[in-house]
């Protein structure tokens, strides 16, 4: 299950509707081991393209690196479907390849009238959980979140 | 020639679970090769047809090399080599 302060969940949703029809893409950083999303993260979309995404490789080095100086880890890794339902497609499962992130998906078409969903993708097996969305994480966590 | 090559998550079964670990080289392909020879099965994850996978990122310090040269790039005592899968998807 994706605990998630709800938001880190409405900047997800804004962030993916200002950059449709591109795909949009980020990670949320949270404490190594915590399971609990913090500090939210746009990436920029090296691919430019509505249906694919790749984060900026030289983006990707510098939040890696910032990440490992805190003692985080991507607890969330997401990116947006602009013309297909919010479930992983074959291309998300074949780069899917940090097994303990949360993979978030964010709809952007309302034709398919979807909510955000969340899967873990372990061994090319798509595995849905449950997204609990709180409204509020411990007072000290809370000062820490960046959404 | 001393590099500290920094390994992710994905691939840390097939170093023993080490991070970082401690190689030598004058180019990026002879780490890569000596890295084989220690952790056989690691050098397919990283190259094919004698380049890098498109999606694996390796990073000489702050620049991806294949803005240098590829796996020509050369080496200096000290360097770190960074290797990261991309975030990539559909």
């Amino acid at each position: 299950m994706l605990t998630i302060h709800s938001r880190l969940i409405n900047a997800m949703i804004t962030q993916a509707l200002n950059d449709h029809p591109i795909e949009t893409c980020g990670v949320i950083a949270g404490p190594a081991g915590s399971n609990l999303p913090l500090r939210l993260i746009p990436m920029r979309n090296a691919a430019q393209s509505d249906n694919f995404f790749q984060f900026d490789p030289q983006q990707q080095l510098q939040v890696w690196r910032e990440m490992d100086a805190r003692c985080e880890e991507p607890i969330v890794i997401y990116h947006s479907h602009t013309d297909s339902q919010a479930y992983p497609s074959h291309t998300d499962v074949e780069f899917a390849t940090e097994p303990q992130s949360h993979y978030v998906i964010i709809p952007t078409n309302f034709l398919y009238k979807e909510e955000i969903r969340s899967f873990r993708i372990v061994d090319r097996m798509i595995i849905e959980e449950r997204v609990r969305i709180v409204h509020q994480y411990q007072a000290e966590l809370e000062l820490q979140m960046v959404a | 020639m001393s590099i500290t090559v920094i390994i992710p998550t994905i691939l840390r079964p097939l170093t023993n679970d080490q991070k970082r670990i401690n190689m030598s080289g004058f180019k990026v392909s002879e780490v890569i090769d000596e890295m084989e020879q220690q952790f056989p099965g690691i050098k397919a994850k990283l190259i094919a047809g004698g380049a890098a996978h498109r999606f694996i990122n390796i990073y000489v310090n702050d620049n991806d090399i294949r803005f240098c040269d590829g796996l020509a790039t050369s080496l200096q005592d000290g360097d770190v080599l960074t290797i990261l899968p991309a975030v990539a998807g559909g």
